[in-house]
């Protein structure tokens, strides 16, 4: 869907998404990662009926873009920076309560 | 961060930069809160990391904010990033997280300075993943230089539609159709607003110069276009809509929608400040006089959080909400206040031109807004559709908090920020009411916060 404009960064981090690794630029966002990066379309279920959904306000007040990431819920992947080593799964409903 | 501050400034945009900056200079001891990793709001995104070629591709109006950012970094504001405020009251009380850590501090004066959001317009198909907001897809662009690939489909009315469509364009995306669902007869409902506007006829030289570069790039523009709908099964596969008396379908993975702006109010509702209808802004905004006081003493708001004006005219609103307070703490005398304010109410004066144009013309029909059909999600977190609400209506229901109490619609993680105006026009349409006449009460916690956090309000008491 999306792509970078320079293909090439200086700095690069690799994280995990849905169990495959990727080098993605430092500072981007989880949610920009995602989408620039990988082939994952969505990126968790509704709460309700378990519809797929993914990021759709990249400015931290839709809450579409919540994902699982270093084993915490609910956390929105637009308004987290990447981080080498960093592990992100999509959210499945309200996402595993976790501490 | 100390636990109490003269002002608070909350959200570090236009507003909140300059407003910030300016009472710094005047002596009093200001925090600056903002949610983003870095200062500039999301007009003015990534200002500091930006590289040059990208920034040029965004254009001219865009740098204007280099010099905001760079009065805060020279001034000895206090400037906190990565915050996220949950809670004010009328005691001027803040809740904020930082760190993962909750912390409360007590101000003189809290500034809001919370800009806009994206005004959310339930449509069929909205919910699909590969429909996303123009505005969503400018920050990709701003922050990190991600664009659409191939085949892109720009939909709805409004400013930034267009202002996206000609920043692709020059920086080479393939627009496969831009839609614009803004009606014909908008233009006559323009008219009388015209001859004000064009004294601020660089915004319309603008917006016509944008228009003929894309129709010189040979970018397909279809106008007076209804019925939007995003088709797919679990992804986006296509969009149908009506134009010119027929259903027409594109092929797409990605749809880009934008139906204006709205004040970002969850705090102002949330602190208690009053609120009401603007029929021209089409939305809910706090009560505030000219110098942004809001109903309650010691919150001011500026900016597009007090009513949508644009980036330059937050930039004069936040300066003179500043000099007011500056002024409430005697730090300057009445005609020191005169003087700081004379060009900022001058600017505004000029920039107030072009906003009865824009909203006239860009004016959202009210069928889209008060008639999504009954299939149509509006809550897209608890998932309750234009039917359910209709039906809280139809039994009695009749108030927008009646129908949240009974559907969680507006109970989910986003509070309601996607779906609270939406369900004010639903609910007034199915009251036979032409205006909405209320919206959700705002509570705290605006955000969600876990009890982990909460927690570390009182170490004392942990092991």
């Amino acid at each position: 869907m999306f792509k970078r404009i320079n293909q090439h960064p200086e700095d690069s981090v690799t994280i995990t998404i849905n169990g495959l690794p990727y080098d993605v630029p430092a500072g981007e966002t989880v949610a920009a990662a995602i989408l620039a990066s990988s082939n994952l379309k969505f990126t968790r279920t509704s709460f309700i009926s378990n519809s797929p959904r993914a990021p759709f306000c990249l400015m931290g007040v839709c809450y579409e873009c919540l994902m699982v990431i270093n084993g915490q819920s609910n956390q929105r992947a637009c308004q987290v920076q990447v981080e080498d080593g960093m592990i992100v799964d999509r959210q499945k409903g309200t996402g595993l309560l976790s501490t | 961060m100390k636990s109490h501050y003269s002002l608070v400034v909350i959200g570090a945009g236009p507003a909140g930069l300059s407003a910030a900056v300016v009472a710094a200079q005047h002596g009093l001891d200001v925090v600056l809160l903002d949610d983003q990793k870095a200062p500039g709001g999301q007009i003015y995104r990534a200002m500091e990391s930006i590289p040059a070629e990208r920034a040029k591709l965004l254009g001219a109006e865009y740098l204007r904010g280099r010099q905001l950012v760079s009065a805060l970094r020279e001034s000895n504001v206090d400037y906190f990033a990565d915050c996220q405020v949950w809670s004010l009251n009328n005691k001027l009380e803040i809740g904020l997280t930082q760190n993962n850590k909750a912390l409360m501090l007590t101000a003189d004066r809290v500034l809001l300075a919370n800009g806009a959001l994206e005004r959310p317009v339930p449509f069929p198909g909205w919910t699909l993943p590969g429909v996303m907001n123009a505005g969503a897809a400018q920050i990709l662009f701003k922050s990190h230089g991600i664009i659409p690939e191939d085949g892109v489909v720009l939909a709805g009315s409004g400013p930034l539609l267009l202002l996206l469509a000609w920043q692709y364009q020059h920086a080479g995306v393939n627009i496969k159709s831009i839609l614009d669902l803004t009606p014909m007869h908008n233009h006559l409902r323009a008219l009388p607003h015209l001859p004000r506007a064009l004294l601020a006829g660089h915004y319309l030289s603008k917006g016509m110069a944008y228009k003929k570069d894309l129709k010189m790039a040979g970018i397909s523009t279809l106008h007076n276009v209804s019925n939007l709908q995003a088709n797919g099964k679990n992804l986006l596969e296509s969009v149908s809509f009506q134009h010119k008396g027929r259903t027409e379908t594109l092929e797409t993975e990605l749809l880009l929608i934008h139906f204006g702006v709205i004040p970002h109010s969850q705090l102002s509702q949330a602190a208690g400040c009053n609120h009401q209808w603007d029929n021209s802004q089409q939305c809910w905004k706090p009560q505030v006089d000219k110098w942004g006081n809001s109903s309650i003493d010691g919150i001011p708001i500026a900016g597009d959080s007090a009513g949508i004006g644009g980036a330059r005219t937050a930039e004069h609103a936040g300066r003179l909400a500043a000099i007011q307070v500056l002024f409430q703490l005697n730090k300057i005398s009445q005609l020191e206040r005169k003087k700081l304010a004379h060009n900022d109410r001058k600017w505004m004066r000029e920039e107030r031109h072009i906003r009865p144009f824009l909203e006239a013309f860009f004016h959202i029909p009210g069928k889209l807004l008060r008639e999504p059909d009954d299939h149509t999600i509006v809550c897209r977190c608890e998932e309750v559709t234009a039917g359910d609400i209709r039906q809280a209506v139809a039994d009695g229901h009749q108030d927008s908090n009646q129908v949240k109490f009974l559907t969680r619609c507006g109970m989910g993680p986003c509070q309601g920020r996607q779906c609270a105006e939406a369900v004010s026009h639903i609910v007034a349409a199915a009251n036979k009411d032409n205006y909405p006449r209320a919206i959700y009460r705002g509570r705290p916690p605006v955000t969600p916060l876990t009890l982990g956090q909460l927690a570390t309000l009182y170490p004392e008491e942990q092991e």
